[in-house]
């Protein structure tokens, strides 16, 4: 059985300018164990759709207007706000990009981490922080018993994203969510927060999900990629499927357009145009304005259907139908 | 021949400064002995982690900070003694382009003053030949020229920063220093503008330094590059010869952090130990020795010079020093 | 198409009149503004409208109660006072020396107050320390005793009435202004101004100055409240413009002991007041709303 299932999920903003379809039927799932890379730009719906996942839709705007979401089986949107408290920051949690912002600056690290599990775990005095001195040692925390008596401004950028990740696994969840986690950190401290994620991710089989624009993210932590635009899953596969052989022209042109450090080129390959406002999507093929291969067969009132070729790898274009 | 622009030693600290009578009780040294140059035309990157000190020497290049100690020559001439016709042929030769597009525009004003700028306070030219610029530069980045007489909110991230980019043009600089130009642009943007940038180099002929921490980027659009570390050049070299094969611990350290751009390219990543110390306090001796694998008892002690190791490649280590 | 000098002044204008376009259409409170227009009439065309003059004395028409009660008539629609002066009359020719007061000490202590705190928050260093430690100290002060004692130091005046409260409300435009200046100089364009080669001068009224003159307008609406208040006090204490001119604190001083017999003579003005007070906080309460969200977008 898979881990997680979405289905057909879709959330909309309601706002007076019109509504965004942020989410626009997307479908994906994960088997335990997996890393999930939910790649696109800015506007195309992943942190939606995690935010979904958690039921954490900012309102009134935004409302999840259909789909699924089972998790193990059980589906979240048909379950209470009292049931969801239990379920975030127990089996799924998330962190985000700034971990600045992540932190109360005017509470100990030591605090957070603590409240966090006292709440889920229930753990109290000695054992409650024995257990979270192991946490900080797990994300290889240099003196764990001082930083939780430290506070957030004393820890530099790194650091602070390993606490806050700390604080997202202390009770041992099923899912995490990470969005853009490294984007504020420097190459190297990247890079060691990435491989203590993955580390942790070997010993206790934690699935996640990575929302990232950077291809290298993907290629270096993920097993399955899907690539997002404007709302809808536009290509899912294995990550070598989709570095070996992009299907979708969006996909092909996005990695074309990113300088690789191994391969010196002549010239980046642009992809014309802007991705799209959200407000007024057009019910074709979102992508057709950009698209370096759109023909006739771009069908201009509806949205290219799901086309799987081999070993789970999909795509919706007109291409391929 | 004189290089365009040459750091000598260039040192800037900040006094941190305690206490009612302003006293000060220590100094951050955010640059502490750099010395590189550029050539007409070519693309030098200044490369390194935050706190390395490269924003600050890119200030002080642009006169936005005063240096501490050290020359900064540019066609032979010390900038920070410049009054005057010869501030203002400066101010004409160097220009910037920073990294956010959403503050680097007066929301206020129209996008054709904005544009304009630099060329009505530098010079006496008569509005109309202004105008005429202004729709020179707009479209060699490729805007519309209708966009004078629109306000920047009206414009995408990548829109605004091919604006900056022509204000910076229209002084026709020789020198203009890219600060980091397209991290906060979408990824299928950036390639715009990246090869933007080239097109107007091959096409103008001004060089850039260019400030950047993607070395993917770094490499695509760089003839040479600079590492820095806390204040420091560590390494100093051709782009390709430096990415061919790097000599100090940090930049290969830098070089093996890079994300792979392919699964079947995944490394074994060396993995620094620590963090970067404080530039309050940096370690004595080489700043990189606590962190070093290779670290031997000469490197808490001594300073390493930067030698040169191959043909216009430099390094500051002792493990290759005399 | 755009000036090639004065753009600091001239862009902010421009940048007024799309402002003012759009204000229009977004809920503008139409009583507190009505109220204010009115105001503004009266402060105006006060004397000459007034069904009479203001001062004129008639002793025998005196504590006529206002039209709605017994002995009351609509030739003195609000009543007469201890002297036979219509009630009307005098608050319409309130209004003027009250609006003067208000204008011009926005003026100074508003408009002064914010070119200090943009030299402030723009120099910074020495200057900076100087400045906000005198604007604490005036913050700090009892503004009603600060205006006393200049009022009994130079003698009550419409003048010194200006002066005292200019000195008292500068400060508070010149930290918030500085607040403002302080993130506003470390945007990118402004640095990009300076290596255009921008003097500080340059700098402050083309790219500091418009991009807070919105929190400027602000403040000048909700303390223009404040500073009608403050000069009625002064009045009423007896610290403010003296007689004979009509002023609302005034009337409201002389009618307190009249208030068991005739309580009409302190209550209409006090309510002219409190309406006028109100309307230009509920005004500049939906500037603030509307200017803030704005700058979201923008």
């Amino acid at each position: 059985m898979n881990f997680l299932e979405v289905n057909d999920l879709k959330t909309y903003f309601f706002t007076r300018w019109g509504t965004v379809k942020a989410v626009d039927g997307v479908s994906f799932s994960l088997k335990e164990g997996e890393t999930l890379g939910l790649v696109g730009e800015s506007g195309c719906g992943k942190s939606v759709t995690c935010l979904s996942i958690l039921r954490l839709v900012p309102q009134p705007a935004g409302r999840i207007v259909g789909g699924q979401i089972l998790v193990q089986g059980e589906d979240l949107l048909k379950k209470s706000e009292e049931e969801m408290r239990k379920i975030r920051g127990a089996k799924i949690c998330m962190i985000l990009q700034d971990p600045t912002t992540s932190l109360n600056p005017v509470l100990t690290i030591g605090n957070q981490l603590m409240e966090s599990i006292k709440i889920h775990l229930g753990l109290k005095g000695q054992k409650l922080r024995e257990r979270a001195v192991k946490m900080l040692e797990m994300l290889r925390v240099p003196s764990p018993e001082v930083c939780l008596e430290n506070w957030p401004h004393q820890l530099s950028g790194g650091m602070r994203q390993r606490v806050v990740s700390a604080i997202a696994l202390s009770c041992q969840p099923l899912l995490l969510i990470a969005d853009e986690p490294t984007t504020s950190l420097d190459a190297t401290i990247q890079i060691q927060f990435l491989r203590h994620l993955r580390e942790l991710q070997w010993q206790t089989g934690l699935t996640l999900i990575f929302i990232t624009h950077d291809f290298g993210i993907v290629a270096r932590m993920c097993d399955k990629v899907a690539v997002m635009y404007a709302g809808k899953i536009v290509e899912m596969a294995d990550v070598r499927d989709i570095f070996n052989r992009p299907l979708h022209p969006y996909t092909e042109a996005l990695m074309k357009a990113v300088p690789k450090l191994e391969e010196k080129v002549e010239r980046l390959v642009n992809i014309e145009g802007e991705p799209p406002r959200p407000y007024a999507l057009p019910q074709g093929c979102t992508f057709t304005p950009r698209c370096a291969s759109k023909k006739e067969r771009c069908q201009p009132d509806q949205y290219p259907p799901v086309i799987e070729t081999k070993n789970g790898h999909w795509v919706r274009c007109w291409k391929y139908v | 021949m004189a290089s365009l622009l040459e750091i000598n030693g260039l040192k800037k600290y900040y006094p941190i400064i305690k206490g009612i009578l302003f006293k000060t009780a220590g100094w951050v040294k955010a640059v502490d002995g750099v010395s590189f140059s550029i050539e007409e035309g070519e693309t030098f990157a200044l490369v390194g982690e935050s706190g390395c000190g490269k924003t600050t020497t890119a200030k002080a290049i642009l006169l936005l900070e005063k240096s501490t100690a050290g020359s900064i020559l540019f066609c032979g001439q010390e900038i920070s003694t410049l009054k005057g016709e010869e501030l203002r042929k400066y101010r004409f030769s160097v220009q910037v382009v920073f990294q956010d597009p959403f503050s680097s525009l007066n929301p206020r004003m129209r996008v054709g003053l904005i544009v304009a700028e630099p060329l009505m306070v530098n010079s006496d030219l008569p509005k109309r030949l202004i105008e005429e610029r202004v729709e020179e530069v707009l479209a060699q980045v490729g805007i519309d020229h209708h966009a004078v007489g629109l306000y920047p909110h009206e414009f995408s991230g990548g829109q605004r920063q091919r604006i900056a980019l022509a204000r910076s043009l229209i002084v026709r600089p020789r020198l203009i220093i890219l600060d980091e130009p397209v991290s906060a642009l979408d990824v299928s943007i950036r390639a715009q503008i990246m090869n933007l940038l080239k097109d107007l180099q091959l096409k103008l002929g001004f060089a850039y330094l260019l400030i950047a921490h993607n070395l993917a980027t770094v490499r695509y659009i760089s003839h040479r590059l600079g590492v820095m570390y806390l204040g420091k050049i560590v390494e100093l070299g051709p782009m390709e010869q430096v990415y061919a094969k790097q000599f100090h611990q940090y930049t290969k350290a830098l070089f093996s952090a890079a994300l792979p751009s392919h699964p079947d390219l995944i490394k074994d990543e060396i993995v620094l130990k620590g963090e970067v110390p404080s530039a309050l306090a940096p370690p004595s001796g080489c700043r990189f020795h606590p962190r070093c694998f290779s670290a031997m008892d000469i490197c808490s002690e001594v300073e390493p010079e930067l030698g040169e190791v191959a043909p216009g490649h430099h390094v500051a280590c002792h493990l290759y020093g005399d | 198409m755009f000036a090639v000098r004065g753009l600091g002044f001239l862009n902010f204008l421009l940048q007024l009149k799309r402002y003012l376009l759009k204000l229009k259409s977004r809920k503008f409170p139409i009583i507190p503004g009505s109220i204010i227009s009115l105001f503004i009439f009266m402060a105006v065309f006060g004397e000459i409208l007034s069904p009479y003059p203001a001062t004129k004395v008639s002793l025998p028409e005196k504590f006529l109660p206002p039209f709605f009660l017994t002995k009351g008539s609509m030739d003195h629609p609000l009543g007469t006072d201890m002297l036979g002066r219509d009630i009307l009359s005098q608050i319409m020719a309130g209004a003027r020396p009250s609006l003067i007061v208000a204008v011009a000490v926005l003026a100074f202590g508003g408009l002064g107050g914010t070119a200090l705190g943009i030299m402030s928050g723009y120099y910074g260093g020495k200057l900076d320390v100087i400045l906000m430690r005198a604007a604490d100290s005036t913050i700090a002060f009892p503004i009603i005793l600060a205006a006393m004692l200049l009022a009994i130091i130079l003698g009550p005046s419409i003048q010194n009435v200006i002066i005292a409260i200019s000195l008292i409300i500068w400060a508070r435009f010149a930290r918030v202004i500085r607040g403002e200046v302080m993130s506003v100089k470390e945007r990118d364009f402004v640095a990009l101004a300076r290596v255009a080669g921008a003097s500080g001068t340059q700098i402050m009224f083309r790219h500091i100055f418009p991009n807070v003159a919105h929190t400027m307008v602000v403040m000048l609406t909700l303390q223009a409240g404040y500073t009608i208040i403050v000069e009625a006090t002064l009045s009423f204490l007896g610290a403010g413009i003296p007689p004979p001119t009509p002023v609302w604190g005034g009337l409201i001083s002389r009618g307190r002991e009249y208030i068991r017999i005739a309580w009409w003579i302190p209550f209409f003005p006090g309510m002219a007041l409190a309406l006028i007070v109100l309307s230009f906080n509920m005004l500049g309460d939906w500037l603030r709303e509307i200017i803030d969200p704005k700058l979201r977008q923008v």
